[in-house]
């Protein structure tokens, strides 16, 4: 029985990578067609080249990205909600069920984003984000189905692993932005955007729009550290232990904090902000792959 | 230029308060976040002696004089460090002259009415006008007070604020670190940690010396340990057959919290220890104890009973040592206890299941010095045979016995054992209120908006709306015209 449902879960993660990896020809196929739009040929200024891009075009295909997106969003719930049914229990108990969750909640994040903004010019790069992702977690992390460890048996498994993963899919998101942010600004002091750059928001958009993201999410990461803290309490009898997952996560939260501080209260602001932000985005990264991996400690729950 | 020159008539004081404003301002506490953060990373990827001891061991054994300037630099006890704690100290002085000030001065303000209406409020936001009936300043009144705005009225203007929780979240957060701080000191100070391992069948005295590991917090001394005493009556650990994980590890115990009181029946997990005021105990790992039966050549028994092993994997392949120095000359055993024993070509004896399905101990019979008065610490689970010659190797199952020359060993059977660790965190629960406060402050100052509203109605019978959205804050232009929308009385 609980073989069957992870094989079901197996055909829902292939089936929404599938999805997933239309989602990513259609929008290679919008950015790439919005290029081919005619140029005038006289003219270097931007706002007359704006003019002649033909958006209409591509509406089609990036109607059909968003969709499959949404496709993949839900096939990939039905893949995790199935791993769980499998094993009887939240599927957070290994680095292939982070991944597959963590995938989900990068989407989530992304299609929770698009319903207030116009972000569909992201979708390129969330959906190579999330193929990437998925697909090591199917070729490398794949571990069989199985019970949770005695440490791993508690509440607190679901509210503060649930808490990290969401708080991870949207830094990951806001660090996308800023890196996107960082791609623009070099390109625009060079002088005006090329074709396809041109339908992408503005500067100040992006600036405000990764803060907004770490801003909506730094409470819920500091609530997972606590969480985390208190179960490590009930679980190792401490709650805080320098233990190298421990510490990067707090060192995440310092970086965050730092961004927070340098733009609320100094005023930071574009470039030295972007950087700030992919700095503290890695360091969360750093902490779920390098940790993870090659990390001691208790940690260990990888399952490599 | 001409400022250096001043400089030193600023005296000592001045000096001072001149150091004072450089600490707390927000750029040096920026820098010290982000100082904290990078010295934070030294000590995840060096081990560290408080959680590695043995990885620290071998840094000194392979290579000696980087190890020695490593721990000159505290660099296998970073969090302990001069230099870390350097950082988070000025950082907490920083944090706590900037944030005591501004609570006063936060203080001051919430019981302060808004300030009055600006003269030109065209030159605001989200600005209208239009012509008065003259009721509008008592709508607005009721109106924003049920939306719980504090208000200030003059004559014929309004000027009312909302969104001081704002700031106040944001103090409660930055005083909520304080709290946390102040736990973790009074854990430190207040707190002990021991561990000690009890075979099933035994009991543990909450005394020092049944302690393997011990610690105190500075404040705290020995004879304040309270005196409970511990019957570890069973251990039952299961495994999954597929993946040889563990899945549950239940501990039945006999306590007697106090002298004299009858003993009760408990059941510790790993996520549920037995706690006492603020005196926890924790199951925290487990392994076996082959009891073993060591007799010299007449017969006498020299030793009896359980000895814990060291499990070396997830199979509980387990090392120990059999030390016997009341032989004469002293006998040690180097011993393996496999649970569920199998062959493996290259690595020798190896196990195969984490259960004890089929056990078997191979070992190695060692005579001469065990070295145990020589003064140097020596590990239980080993035996330095560095003045000792081999004189048999040999496996045993339960209940069979092998003879050598000067005496018999019999393989008895075996128990498990469980190391408890016993905590005292009498800190843990400031840190846990600095914790939730901390949430609840950041909520509050990141998702509430302060902002301003006006109403006046001027002489020539115009009344004019305007606000002011601190932060830029959204949400505000709505706000307005909602209420322009009632003031108008429009539906």
């Amino acid at each position: 029985m609980s073989q069957t449902w992870a094989y079901i879960s197996n055909y829902f993660i292939y089936s929404a990578m599938a999805v997933y990896t239309l989602s990513f020809f259609a929008h290679a196929y919008e950015t790439a067609w919005a290029v081919r739009a005619p140029q005038s040929s006289d003219s270097t200024d931007g706002n007359l080249i704006t003019k002649t891009l033909d958006y209409t075009r591509t509406e089609k295909a990036a109607r059909i990205a968003t969709a499959m997106m949404i496709l993949g969003f839900i096939l990939l719930f039905a893949g995790v909600i199935a791993r769980g049914i499998s094993a009887h229990r939240v599927p957070w108990g290994n680095m292939y069920e982070f991944s597959i969750t963590g995938a989900l909640a990068f989407t989530g994040a992304y299609l929770g984003a698009l319903r207030k903004y116009d972000l569909r010019w992201l979708g390129l790069l969330v959906s190579i984000a999330v193929l990437l992702t998925l697909g090591t977690a199917v070729a490398v992390l794949y571990r069989p189905s199985a019970p949770l460890v005695p440490a791993l048996k508690s509440t607190w498994l679901v509210i503060h692993v649930s808490a990290a993963i969401i708080s991870g899919g949207v830094f990951l998101l806001a660090n996308v932005i800023a890196a996107a942010y960082l791609y623009l600004d070099s390109m625009e002091s060079k002088g005006p955007r090329t074709v396809w750059a041109q339908r992408l928001p503005s500067l100040e958009v992006l600036d405000q729009l990764s803060y907004r993201l770490v801003a909506f999410v730094f409470p819920l990461w500091t609530f997972a550290v606590i969480a985390g803290a208190i179960w490590a309490e009930s679980a190792w009898g401490r709650y805080w232990g320098w233990d190298p997952k421990e510490t990067w996560a707090f060192i995440t939260w310092v970086a965050y904090a730092a961004y927070l501080h340098a733009r609320v209260t100094i005023g930071w602001r574009g470039r030295r902000a972007a950087w700030l932000c992919l700095f503290a985005g890695s360091t969360f990264l750093f902490n779920y792959i390098y940790v993870n991996i090659y990390g001691t400690g208790k940690h260990t729950y990888s399952g490599l | 230029m001409s400022q250096e020159i001043e400089l030193p008539e600023l005296g000592a004081v001045g000096l001072f308060r001149y150091g004072w404003r450089q600490l707390t301002s927000m750029r040096t506490a920026l820098i010290l976040l982000l100082m904290l953060g990078v010295a934070a990373i030294p000590g995840s990827l060096i081990p560290q002696r408080d959680q590695n001891p043995m990885k620290v061991a071998e840094y000194f054994s392979n290579s000696p004089t980087l190890a020695q300037w490593m721990d000159k630099f505290s660099l296998f006890d970073v969090y302990g460090s001069p230099w870390f704690s350097s950082i988070y100290i000025l950082l907490f002085i920083s944090l706590i002259g900037c944030v005591l000030p501004r609570s006063l001065e936060h203080f001051h303000a919430s019981r302060a009415l808004p300030p009055k209406t600006p003269r030109n409020l065209d030159r605001m936001e989200f600005y209208s006008s239009w012509k008065s009936k003259g009721n509008e300043i008592d709508i607005a009144q009721s109106a924003l007070k049920s939306a719980r705005f504090r208000i200030r009225t003059e004559g014929n203007s309004l000027s009312a604020e909302k969104g001081f929780t704002r700031e106040t979240g944001n103090l409660f957060f930055h005083l909520s670190l304080i709290l946390i701080l102040v736990g973790v000191g009074i854990g430190s100070l207040f707190g002990m940690r021991g561990e000690a391992i009890v075979n099933v069948g035994e009991r543990f005295i909450n005394v020092p010396t049944t302690y393997d590991s011990l610690t105190f917090g500075k404040l705290l001394s020995e004879k304040d340990l309270p005196p409970f005493v511990i019957t570890v009556d069973k251990f039952v650990a299961k495994y999954n057959t597929l993946t040889n994980a563990p899945e549950d590890y239940t501990l039945n115990l006999s306590v007697v919290e106090k002298p004299g009181e009858p003993p009760v029946k408990k059941v510790v997990k790993v996520n549920s220890p037995l706690s006492f005021g603020s005196t926890n105990v924790y199951l925290q790992a487990n392994g076996y104890s082959p009891i073993v039966t060591v007799r010299d050549s007449d017969g006498n028994v020299a030793l009896q009973g359980p000895i814990p092993f060291l499990p070396q994997d997830g199979n509980l392949r387990s090392i120990g040592a059999i030390k016997v120095p009341d032989a004469d000359p002293q006998i040690g055993f180097v011993a393996t206890f496999l649970p569920t024993q199998a062959r493996d070509a290259v690595r020798g004896g190896i196990s195969v299941f984490p259960e004890a399905l089929d056990p078997k101990m191979l070992f190695s019979i060692w005579r001469g010095d065990l070295g145990l008065n020589s003064g140097i610490p020596q590990s239980v689970y080993r035996i330095d045979t560095s003045k000792m010659e081999r004189i048999g190797l040999e496996s045993l199952k339960p209940g069979e016995s092998f003879s050598y020359d000067g005496g018999s060993i019999t393989f008895e059977g075996f128990v498990p054992w469980v190391n408890l660790q016993v905590v005292r965190d009498p800190g843990k629960n400031y840190a846990l209120l600095g914790g939730i406060v901390a949430i609840l402050g950041l909520l509050a100052s990141l998702f509430t908006r302060r902002r301003r509203i006006w109403i006046r109605i001027k002489e020539s019978g115009e009344v004019e709306v305007a606000g002011l959205a601190k932060n830029a804050a959204p949400g505000l232009e709505v706000e307005i015209a909602k209420l322009v929308t009632l003031l108008k009385g429009e539906k």
